[in-house]
This record gives C-alpha cells, structure tokens and sequence, in this order.
C-alpha cells in the first residue's frame, strides 16, 4: 500500500550526497578549465584614462588579459550595456553597467579588465599587475546626499533619479486632515545583502565541434541567463545551454542576469575557444555582486480614538545603487506591502529611487517587503503608544476579517497583476501567537524581570507576502521502463528542497514509491522553459506544474493499461506503481510495463525493450502501432500560470532584554505563526522560517555596509559584516495556520521569504517597549541604542526649557 | 573622451618574446596523508590546504565560503582536531593526519552519526556549509559524548551557516550524540 507523502515531515533526498561531500557546485566543476580574475575599480565613482596590462601579460601562465574593446569586438552586444531586465512605468532613467567599464566606474569594485591564466593564483598576480589610471569624480553615498543631488551618478539622471512612482487610493490627505489623531514618523534602514556561503561563480566551455556554448552557473534562473548571454554573444538559443549545479544559498542575489563576469567569462570561452571558470571571492562578493534594503521613510496617519486607521500618506526613498538592471522591484515591493493585513482604503504611497555610487541592488529574501513591514508595524505601535492602547488591540482593529477575502488592495504588483489577497485569517493568527509568546502575561514577567534589576519588553509585527508570482512554470515527467520516473522543472533550487517536495507531489499523484522519482532543476537542456527561483515561488509555481502534469501523466498511462487489462480506466488505480483494477486484485500491470507499451520499439536491447518489439507483445493488426493523435513513451509535459498571486501571510513576536549599562540587546524569545496554506513538507517550511528569521536577526541587529563618504566598503569582510552565529540566533517557537489558496490545485503559498519579513519590525518594537521609547532605524546595535539613550536624556534635559518640543513618535 | 589602450594579448605566451616572462613557481614535494591514504604532490609553498584537497586531490566536499577563517566552511581534522584549511599552506599540514568530508563516513560506507542526524534533523539547506559543521562536530563529540542544547549550540558557533538558522543543527548536534551512543551499545 503505497502512502501519501505530502504532508509529512519527510527528510529530503538531496541530503545524503551533501553531507558526504558529494555535492557538486559550481567550483567543483571544470577543474581543468583556465582561470578568470577581475580587475577591479578602487574608486566610487572615476573617469578611466588609460589602461596599461603589459605587466599582467608578463606573469608566467597568463592567457590573455580583457577589457572593454574585447568584448566589443567578439559581438557588438556584448560592447552594450548590459540589459535592463524589467523594466517598469515609473523608471525614468535607466542606467545598466557594460560588463567591463567603458569610460566610467560607478562603485568601487566594478570590474575593469579580466585576467585568463593557467591557474586562479596566477590570474590573482597578473591582475594585481594592471595600471588602470583614473580622474577621479565626486562619490555619492547614502540616501541623503543622492536626494540633495549636489553631484550626479549619471549625468542623464537629474536628481539622481532612477524611477519615481506614485499612486493613491480614496482621499487620504482630506481624511488625514479630518482626523481626530494625527502622527508623522521618520524611519531609516540600513544596507545589508544576501550574503549567501558559497559565492557567485560560472564556467562555460565552447565546444568547437558541436558549436555550442555550455555554461554552469550559480544563478537562481538558467534560461534566464542562457536566453541573456544568447542575445549578447550573438548565438542562436540552440547554441547555449545553462546547466545549474548544487547552488550553496541565493537569497536573492543571485537571481539578477547576466553578471558582468558571465558576459565576460562566456565571451572569452567563444573566443578562445576553450573553457573559462571564474569564482567569485569574498571580498568580491561585498564590493561587485548586490545588497538590499536602505531606504529611508516618511509616514503621516490619521487615525480615530479606537487606532482605526482613516487616511495615511507614506513617502519612501530609495538607494538603488550605481544601475538599475534588476528594475524597481525592490521599492515597489515595499510599497505594494505598506498595506499588510490592514484595511487601507485611503492611502497614498510613492517611491523615489535613487542612484548612487555604491553596489547596485537587487532582491535579497523579502526583496522590499521587510522595509514596508517596518514602516506600517512601527506605525501601529506608534499609534498605540499615542492612544495609550495595547498594540495588538490595534491591530485588531484594523485587520481584514476572514469573511473579507478576497480583499482588493487597489495596486498593481511587482509582476504587473492586480493585488488581491486570496485567503488568511489574521484574528485567528493572532489569537495563536498571542497565546503562543505569552502576550497576556507578559506584565506579571516584566515586573518580576525589573525586581531583578533586569529590563525586557515584547513586541511583534504582523506582514502578507505576496508569493509564487507568474507567469509560469512547467514539469516534464517520464516514466522509463526500469520504473524510474524522471521528473524535470526549469526551475532552479538553492537549498529549499525542492528534489524532495517536487517528488513528493508527483509521487502522490501517481501513486509510485518516492524512492522511484528523481527531479531535476535548472538545466536548460531538461526543461527550456522557465522563469527563475524566486519571490517564494518554487512550490507554488513548480509544485502545481508537476500536479498537473502528473495527472495527464496517470490519465494516459491509465488509459494504456486499460487497454492491456481491458477494463475500464475508471476502474483503475496504482498502488506502489503497480496498477490494479479497484477490487479485482489479480488483474494488474505495473506502471514500467506500460512505459514498455506506451513506446513500441524495432530493437530489443533489453529484457523491456524485447516486449516492445514487433515480435515481443501482442498487437491489434488493425491499428497503427502507434495510435493517432498518440506519440511514443511514457511521458508528459504541463505548465502552470496562476491568474496572480498568492498572499501568504504571518506574525512574529519578540521578547528582549537590553542591558541598563552596556545597553546590549539579546532576543530571549522568538515565536512565528504562519501561514502558507497546506504545507507539503512541515519540516521544510519550518526550516525555511527557521532560516528566515536567521536573516531578519540579523538585519535587525547586526547588518549593515558601512561605506565611507568616498564611497569605500569599510566591512567587505566576514570579520567586520557581522551575519548572526548560532549564539546570536534564538530558539524559534512556530505555530501554523493553514488557510488554502483557491488560486491553485495544491491550495499553497510559497514560504520562502516569510521568516525574515517582519523581524525588524517585531525585534524594533520589543526594544521599544523595554525601553520607553521609538526605535526608528534598524539595524540597532548596543552602541546606537547607548547613544539613543544618551540623546534622549539630552533632550530630556533641553526639553524643560523649551516645552514646546514634542516627539511624535514616543511610545510609551 | 578617448581612453587609451594598450594592445592586448589573447594567445599563449610569451608575448612579447623580447621581454622574458617572470620565473615560474618554485614547486614543493610534498606528501599530504588524507582519509588515510597519502598523496604525493607538488605545489607552490604558498598553495592553500583548502585548494590543494579540492583542486590537486579532487576531494570537493571541503568548501571555501570567505578564505579569512570565518566562516568555518572549509574545516577540516588535522590529527582529530577542526582546522581551517583555508588559513593553512598544504606545506605545512605535511606530517600530519587530515580527515575530510569525504573521511566520515562508517567503514562500510554508510552515513557516520553526525551525517545521519543532519539528514534526520534537516539541519541543512544548500548544504555549503554542511561539511564543516559535520568535520567540526565529529571532534566536538569525541570530547563531550553528551551536550546539553546549550553546549551543542556553543560548540558550533564558530561556523556560519547562512540558511538554516541553527535551530536544526542544535538538534543534529544532539541527535548525533545519541546515534554514537547507540552505536557504541551494538
Ligand atoms: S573558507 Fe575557511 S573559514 Fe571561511
Ligand atoms: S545550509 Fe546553506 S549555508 Fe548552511
């Protein structure tokens, strides 16, 4: 009896080959491939006047050494900016690098020029040994000093304006006006990045014979970038395949395409004919790939005596870096999310993007959305604090109710499609948490922590996430004859399971052992059509897409066995790949069997193939071997495209303690309800949440580039960036409520990003709550919130004098 | 503006036969003692330990995930004790006893403990960092056979894993003590 595994806390079937070291990522491949380095900018922002290599070229095993005009010459789009990959209304000046810098670098580590050599050493020498001189340009660092403009990134960006987007729904500045309460906050996030373990990398061989380009890349989308590098080298799409290997963590970064260095390093293999690889090092990591979430932040808010929001009005400001090729998705993600599980009828919001001489930036895990949780989550308690209320009372109510659904937020998403909340229930979510984190008992705690000297508070944030945007996603399932089932999606995996999840469904579906189903991600010569991984979409995209086609796949595979069994195929089931007609057990043919049939054959090369052949099964003379309308094997293929998105939604609640003295803040406890629907595997998705709230520690915490005003990365280093060790994350208590999405087959939301979302938020108001007073900027380390506590006893001090002076966004 | 450039080279060298190259690479012999079985080979005196078991031996389950020694990725034993083998010259672990990755598993092949606990607990992801929880872990328990959680949760912190949040591997860390336990009574 075979038994559903979807569902179970099943372990996963990657794990086996990954803890014995049998991984295969990308530097484990092409070992004997020449080497790349990159020469890169040491300034923010220069004018290149001259390149001289001749001392790389003198280094022992150096190939060749590339700029800008090599890569003109090997095809006239690879001498072009890179693309602008989604381009968006509100973009009003697009601006993408080339691949190797033209005349100008915007941020320091653009790269310049590339070193090939023998070995990765000698490549290191060689670049070392390239004199690029420069006529250095003003920097332009932070938010603040774009938005004053007094020197531009680019001189076709006035204001340093990469996009501006604005929208309203009702007449929130009227109600505003007309409210009994009003309140204006200033909030501020700092830079941090993805930061996955293993870094960027890519190898490509060009095979002369066959003409083809093969690449391997560490990229969250291989047809994104076969499709890219393609159009940039000139090559037919039948020319260039993208084969993705184990990916050591993405969280974002890695989904933007084409890297300078994938242009590059392809270009090269093209021209060379040979095999290239390049690996990206730390260091490079911090100064070339991309960060996230700086942005700065203007709320206004009327709201009535009971916390009922009337009107709002938020203003956000965005640093997007030196370009713009991953879009605004970042920003608009965050303004599309301001609403949370609010009713939010009156509402103006708009972004302002702004250039600047630093990383560019593209999503990392939450892409946006953590930075519209922190703005309306501190509102809530900054509302709260004015009424004097409970924070959750005011949440309450505010929130959507569940008969609600589906509740239209009025926008337009990052992927173009309407805004609609398809299901949740956030009372009920709440009341789990709540009951979950101690909410009601936690005063009876406080007072007995501030007998002992010691001072805590609580605090929480709540956040929907929109989740498995489209446009599709597809399965190829085949059934061969061994009874192995191959299963492919286009879709690429960095470590969430997808091997495991994927297999589960199929499994389920065609009722087959999950031992028998192996799945393959990312590679463009499995499956040519995809769109990447991303946004929480694997599950919901690439799980409905291998559903569906596992049901055409049983539906066919039914029907040829009920020709062999000749019953009817309604009276068919398979059970542990054997099928069976429904009560009468001896009449049964395994599932491998009709894999034999489902592809009659000229030559018997094995003991199937023999009952495949003319002279192997019993025909009908009368039929084409193959019938019409039919074609050979056992295999199907199916795409998924959602109408739009799903909305997985949760809340986060903290408890902390904060040192009187040294002002140090620990997390003592950290509790998570959450929804994404029904849950394929709950062992995943609480490792995803497990792993999510790992990150949000740490953006709320500990995170942040420190760039100097000359635009210099002060902590490009694990020893100065500091990501949370296991002493620094708490103990995780998880709570779920399963709400289905009516939106697909399998009734889920993707779970990806949730975990890190609202950590800011919910970590910002239990310090908050210990100690009296609005935290606005995060991440917050002891040292900020010692000079916080400093600042405000000044204040204290100067407020006797003038009484005039109030702090709107005090909480008590 | 017009940016000047010199010419570039795009085949093998020399270059320019008038100017002579730099001196190749004085290479070392030198004999590493891995998983029990010895390498010989010949590298430059400033190749890492951490590159010569993944690129000259092939062994690529060590990871490399910053080369400063902070991530923790690419531990290794060197005679049973973790050590970062990218802040290490394979000259110098010469003489000495090296266990990878590859080296945990049971003599008959199959999972060793604490690989067996990190597939039972999902204490990992993408598994990147995976080895060297598991090589640093494998020590841990030869000293202590019994942590608590907050000994399993000390004893990792000086390996970053970027996905899983910890949570799991505190658990694997315990789970595996319980394996060697077990283990040990049959
Ligand atoms: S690679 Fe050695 S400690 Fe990070
Ligand atoms: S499992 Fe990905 S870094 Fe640890």
């Amino acid at each position: 009896m075979s038994t559903r595994s979807v569902g179970d806390r099943v372990q996963r079937k990657e794990d086996p080959r990954l803890v014995s070291g049998q991984g295969h990522y990308l530097d484990d491949l092409s070992q004997h491939a020449l080497a790349a380095a990159f020469v890169r900018s040491p300034h923010a922002h220069a004018r290149i006047t001259d390149i001289d290599v001749s001392g790389a070229l003198d280094v022992q095993g150096v190939v060749a050494v590339w700029t800008w005009e090599d890569l003109d010459q090997t095809h006239e789009a690879a001498g072009q900016p890179l693309p602008m990959l989604i381009p968006h209304p509100s973009i009003t000046a697009p601006f993408t690098a080339y691949a190797l810098a033209k005349e100008t670098v915007h941020h320091v580590g653009e790269a310049v020029a590339m070193v090939v050599a023998t070995d990765r050493y000698l490549a290191e020498d060689a670049a070392q040994r390239v004199r690029v001189e420069y006529e250095v340009l003003p920097a332009v660092v932070g938010v603040e000093t774009a938005r004053a403009a007094e020197h531009l990134v680019h001189e076709g960006a006035p204001g340093n304006v990469g996009a501006y987007f604005e929208q309203e729904l009702g007449e929130p500045g009227p109600r505003i006006d007309a409210a009994p309460h009003v309140l204006e906050l200033d909030l501020d996030i700092q830079r941090s990045a993805s930061m996955p373990l293993e870094g960027k990398g890519v190898a490509a061989r060009w095979d002369p014979e066959l003409r083809m380009l093969r690449m391997h890349s560490s990229t969250q989308t291989a047809t994104g970038l076969r499709a890219a590098v393609a159009a940039k080298l000139g090559l037919s799409l039948s020319q260039v395949e993208v084969i993705v290997p184990d990916v050591g963590g993405g969280f974002g970064v890695k989904i933007n395409h084409p890297w300078p260095e994938e242009i590059c390093v392809a270009a090269a293999a093209l021209r060379m004919q040979t095999e290239i690889k390049w690996v990206e090092d730390r260091r490079e990591h911090f100064i070339s790939s991309a960060h996230e979430r700086q942005m700065l932040q203007h709320v206004r808010v009327g709201f009535d005596d009971d916390g009922v929001i009337l009107g709002m009005e938020a203003d956000v400001w965005h640093d997007h870096g030196a370009y713009l090729p991953y879009g605004v998705i970042v920003p608009l993600n965050t303004v599309t999310h301001i609403p949370g599980p609010y009713r939010l009828k009156n509402f103006r919001v708009s972004f302002t993007s702004l250039y600047t001489t630093t990383v560019i930036v593209t999503p990392y895990r939450g892409a946006g959305r953590p930075q519209a949780a922190f703005l309306m989550e501190r509102t809530m308690d900054a509302i709260a604090a004015e009424l004097g209320l409970d924070r959750t009372a005011v949440r309450s109510a505010n929130f959507i109710q569940p008969q609600e659904f589906p509740w239209d937020i009025g926008m337009l998403l990052q992927d173009g499609r309407l805004g609609i909340y398809d299901s949740g229930d956030f009372p009920a979510s709440l009341d789990k948490l709540k009951a979950l984190i101690g909410w009601e008992e936690f005063e009876a705690y406080r007072e007995q922590a501030r007998a002992e000297g010691r001072q805590v508070g609580i605090g929480l944030g709540c956040y929907v996430e929109g989740t498995g945007a489209g446009p599709y996603e597809g399965a190829h399932i085949e059934v061969e004859t061994s009874g192995r089932i191959n299963v492919a999606t286009g879709l690429t995996t960095q470590g969430q399971g997808h091997q495991t999840v994927f297999a589960q469904i199929v499994a389920d579906e065609l009722g087959v052992p999950l031992d028998d189903v192996h799945v393959t991600t990312g590679d463009t010569r499995a499956m040519a059509y995809s769109v990447g991984t991303w946004g929480s979409r694997g599950a919901v995209m690439s799980g409905n897409a291998m559903l569906l086609t596992a049901r055409k796949l049983k539906e066919r595979a039914l029907r040829i066995a009920a020709d062999a069994l000749e019953a009817n195929p309604d009276d068919l089931e398979i059970v542990d790949g054997i099928i069976s007609v429904r009560g009468a057990p001896e009449a049964t043919i395994p599932l491998r069997t009709v894999a034999v049939l489902a592809n009659p054959l000229r030559y018997a090369f094995d003991e199937s193939a023999k009952a495949a052949t003319q002279f192997g099964g019993k025909a009908d003379e009368t039929k084409p071997p193959i019938p019409e309308e039919d074609r050979p094997g056992l295999e199907e293929t199916q795409f998924f495209s959602p109408v739009r998105t799903t909305f997985a939604n949760g809340m986060h609640a903290a408890i902390v303690e904060t040192d009187p003295q040294t002002a140090e803040i620990t997390v003592l406890r950290y509790a998570v309800v959450h929804d994404c629907g029904p849950m394929l595997n709950p062992m995943i998705v609480e490792g995803q949440v497990y792993g999510g709230v790992a990150q949000g520690i740490g953006g709320a915490l500990y995170e942040k580039m420190e760039y100097d005003a000359d635009g210099q990365l002060l902590n490009a280093s694990f020893m100065d960036f500091l990501m949370p060790f296991s002493t620094e994350v708490p103990h995780i208590e998880t709570d779920h409520l399963e709400t289905p999405s009516p939106l697909n087959p399998l009734g889920i939301k993707g779970a990806g990003e949730a975990g890190t979302i609202p950590v800011a938020a919910a970590i910002a108001s239990a310090i908050s709550d210990a100690e009296g007073f609005a935290v606005t900027r995060m991440p917050i380390s002891p040292s900020d919130l010692w000079h916080l506590r400093a600042s405000r006893r000044t204040d204290r001090t100067d407020r006797t004098d003038r009484t005039d002076q109030t702090d709107q966004t005090e909480e008590s | 503006m017009a940016t000047q450039r010199v010419r570039i080279r795009r085949s093998t060298p020399p270059f320019n036969p008038s100017e002579a190259p730099e001196e190749p690479e004085e290479l070392l012999e030198i004999t590493l003692r891995v998983n029990g079985t010895e390498h010989d080979l010949e590298v430059p005196g400033r190749r890492l330990l951490s590159d010569a078991l993944r690129h000259d031996l092939g062994l690529t389950g060590t990871h490399v995930g910053c080369e400063h020694g902070v991530c923790g990725a690419c531990t290794v034993l060197v005679d049973g004790r973790p050590s970062r083998s990218c802040l290490m010259f394979a000259a110098t672990a010469q003489g000495h006893e090296i266990t990878t990755v590859e080296g945990l598993a049971r003599p008959d092949g199959t999972l060793g403990p604490v690989q067996q606990a990190f597939v039972e607990c999902h204490g990992l992801q993408c598994g990147f960092c995976t080895p060297g929880f598991l090589t640093t872990i494998t020590a841990y328990l030869e000293e202590n056979p019994d942590p608590t959680q907050e000994e399993a949760r000390e004893a990792i912190a000086g390996n970053l894993c970027r996905c899983t949040g910890y949570q799991n591997i505190v658990r694997s860390v315990c789970r595996a003590a319980e394996l060697r336990r077990e283990g040990e009574q049959q």
